[in-house]
């Protein structure tokens, strides 16, 4: 009697250690992973400028940073945004159309090279674009597209094609080849069927290539970094880099604040997506 | 042997129809499409090659010429020009050739036809047969286009600038640039400053690849783990704050680090290290002491997108496997062991391997750390510098163009081969094989 109850009470206080140490495990993550972010947070709400003295609770905050980035005439942050929404909206919007098209070849028709094409895209999104930035480089400038939005957007567009396209066509081959085949004996031409058929179909992936390729421009600054000279063509990423680039620790509550300002929304539309991301991901690369 | 070419000459309705004939003829375009009766066909390709031609002709020679040469005058040709105009005549005169020899097995192929008694078809049906095979290659092409000029053209140009002798003493236009074969290579693997340059480099990117990527996929397993608990309660939060670091933009956070990690006025100094231990750890001076850090930045941003894809195959495994292995009386460990690691490998592994090539070329997070510092005496890389972040730095602050591509090249290699290699072994790529 006395010692099944033992034995038990053994189990149930093991349960609760058990649960404590999962739950304390997940605290200290929680912490790791939160303060980074508040820290941030703080600092865009402390007055000063630089790091030193700076604090994750501000004694005396204030929104003057903000203020700053919206209606000081020095600051060039909505001109910022606005470039990066344009060069995110039509990278986006062609990348995805682009690479509907090329998927759509290589899933649905037997051509030829189409072989040797398959084994060049997984080659090609081996490689970084960052490799051959010097030609680019020089290639803009020869057509004259350097300081331009639409040099990155054709840069970021190209970039896009080979791993985009894999992806694309992963899904494509989950679509059951009948329903375009049947449509074909119908009568519908190659475009109908790809407009009308194909394209609703395929709605959840091309959400997800639409989505990361309108988040990719938000993120990169390497590109604009070497494209861009003037600072009323720069996108988001590359000024609030050169606030803390050019003098580390002046400006540094005002980059927290310009990047809060991003990593708000950008973080919103994630975390709202994530599943959809995840299952589009999955879903194209283990087929693909 | 003589009775089955016998019989084959006897199966011939149009014996005189000589398809030898039709590809000589084809040596013009067009023409062997004229003798195969196709008029329109022949016409149209005939039209559309003497366009070519003569409106590429010159500048695919001078290209080409320009290519060998690099320009003569100093001061006046730019060879940089020169190269690019001899990559772009290259790549036109690649397209004409396939399309030469396409227009060639064509007429071939199609007088074998007319051979056998085939109808060459009327210009309707000829139309649409044309509209049929040639769609695909509609599809493809502004994809191919764009491919060529941003992807394929930068790639051939860093390949043939690692076989000058571009570098900042020696730069266009004050200069010419003239062809030095494999002096590049050579000297990266003879000169004892570049030859121990390199292999540090390459054993620290390995290094980085290999524990930064395990780490962040062991750290998301575990997780993965105790929060699929049934126990547990609050998953939704718990998922929702797990995915933050991949949510927030990459280099917004490297750059929040990089303060947080300040040897002097950093948070983590000032506020952890320092009151606990009595001195303050030089993250971003001490080589060691960096490669600390970005790992540990590297984890943290790495890991929520490998926790994302773990969850959702450990919800997906059924709860058959694990009641038959309670029956069978195991324990905690080998079921992990046995049932839910192989799982969530089988099921990720493409997007993991994908991850350790992301964390090969991470740019982002050595750069924008401290840019690839601390430096290192008697090298041009700095402590952290992998290989895609040291062809940045030769390139861009060191403009040692000819070593940036000849390192390029070796990156590639390596990158290609291990692509190579794992995506032969992938089982879609065999699947795609059959069709």
């Amino acid at each position: 009697m006395n010692t099944t109850s033992n034995k038990r009470l053994n189990k149930k206080s093991k349960n609760i250690l058990e649960l404590t140490v999962s739950y304390a495990i997940i605290a200290i993550m929680f912490v790791i992973i939160l303060y980074p972010l508040l820290w941030a947070l703080g600092l865009s709400l402390n007055p000063g400028r630089g790091l030193y003295g700076a604090s994750i609770i501000p004694e005396n905050w204030s929104l003057e940073h903000y203020k700053w980035l919206f209606f000081d005439p020095r600051s060039n942050y909505l001109t910022w945004y606005k470039n990066s929404l344009i060069v995110a909206v039509a990278t986006s919007f062609f990348a995805t159309f682009i690479v509907c098209l090329v998927a759509y070849a290589f899933s649905r028709y037997r051509f030829k090279g189409r072989k040797n094409g398959l084994y060049a895209f997984l080659l090609l999104q081996m490689f970084p674009v960052l490799m051959a930035m010097v030609a680019l480089y020089i290639l803009l400038s020869t057509v004259n597209l350097l300081d331009t939005l639409i040099g990155i957007i054709i840069v970021y567009v190209g970039g896009a094609v080979p791993m985009n396209a894999f992806l694309v066509k992963g899904y494509f081959d989950t679509i059951p080849r009948e329903l375009d085949e049947s449509a074909k004996i119908d009568g519908a031409g190659h475009f109908r069927i790809f407009f009308t058929i194909m394209l609703p179909l395929a709605k959840p992936i091309l959400a997800v290539v639409a989505l990361f390729n309108f988040m990719a421009p938000f993120m990169d600054f390497i590109l604009p970094r070497i494209v861009l000279r003037s600072p009323e063509n720069y996108t988001l990423a590359l000024g609030l880099f050169n606030f803390v680039n050019d003098q580390f620790s002046n400006n540094f509550t005002r980059f927290a604040a310009g990047a809060i300002l991003i990593a708000l929304p950008i973080s919103l539309v994630y975390l709202f997506l994530q599943k959809y991301l995840i299952t589009g991901l999955t879903s194209g690369a283990t087929k693909g | 042997m003589p009775t089955n070419t016998d019989n084959r000459k006897e199966n011939l309705i149009n014996p005189r129809h000589n398809p030898t004939l039709a590809a000589v003829l084809s040596i013009i375009p067009g023409i062997g499409q004229i003798y195969n009766r196709r008029f329109v066909k022949g016409a149209a390709l005939f039209i559309l090659f003497a366009a070519f031609f003569s409106a590429m002709y010159s500048f695919i020679v001078s290209g080409l010429q320009g290519l060998v040469t690099l320009g003569e005058i100093p001061r006046e040709h730019d060879s940089r020009v020169f190269l690019s105009e001899g990559i772009l005549s290259l790549i036109f005169f690649a397209f004409f050739a396939m399309f030469y020899v396409l227009n060639i097995t064509d007429a071939y192929k199609d007088a074998k036809r007319i051979q056998l008694g085939w109808k060459v078809p009327n210009m309707r049906e000829g139309f649409k047969n044309a509209w049929d095979t040639s769609f695909p290659y509609l599809l493809v092409t502004p994809g191919l286009f764009l491919l060529l000029f941003v992807v394929v053209f930068p790639l051939l140009f860093m390949i043939f600038l690692a076989f000058t002798n571009y570098n900042l003493y020696n730069a266009p236009p004050r200069h010419l640039l003239s062809w030095v074969g494999f002096d590049n290579f050579i000297r990266l693997f003879t000169i004892a400053e570049w030859r121990s340059t390199f292999f540090n480099v390459l054993s620290w990117t390995l290094v980085w690849t290999f524990v930064a990527t395990t780490l962040q996929i062991a750290l998301a397993l575990f997780l993965a783990v105790v929060v699929n608990d049934p126990r547990i309660k609050f998953k939704r939060l718990i998922r929702t704050v797990f995915i933050l670091p991949w949510a927030v933009p990459a280099f917004v956070t490297i750059i929040i680090f990089s303060a947080l990690f300040n040897d002097n006025f950093g948070a983590i100094n000032l506020h952890m290290i320092e009151p606990l231990f009595g001195t303050k750890i030089p993250w971003m001076t001490d080589v060691t002491w960096s490669r600390v850090a970005i790992i540990m930045i590297q984890v943290w941003l790495g890991f929520p997108f490998v926790y994302a894809l773990f969850t959702g195959v450990l919800q997906s495994i059924s709860s058959d496997w694990y009641e038959a292995a309670d029956m069978d009386g195991a324990n905690r460990w080998q079921k992990f062991r046995n049932i839910t690691f192989p799982h969530v490998m089988f099921a990720t592994a493409p997007l993991l391997i994908m991850q350790y090539s992301f964390n090969f070329n991470n740019f982002n997070i050595i750069y924008l750390f401290n840019q690839g510092g601390p430096a290192v005496r008697g090298q041009t890389a700095g402590g952290t510098d992998i290989l895609i972040s040291w062809i940045y730095g030769l390139t861009f602050d060191n403009q040692q163009y000819n070593m940036a591509a000849a390192i390029s090249i070796i990156l590639g290699i390596l990158v290609a081969s291990f692509a190579f290699f794992q995506f032969r072994r992938t089982r879609s790529f065999k699947e795609e094989g059959n069709i």
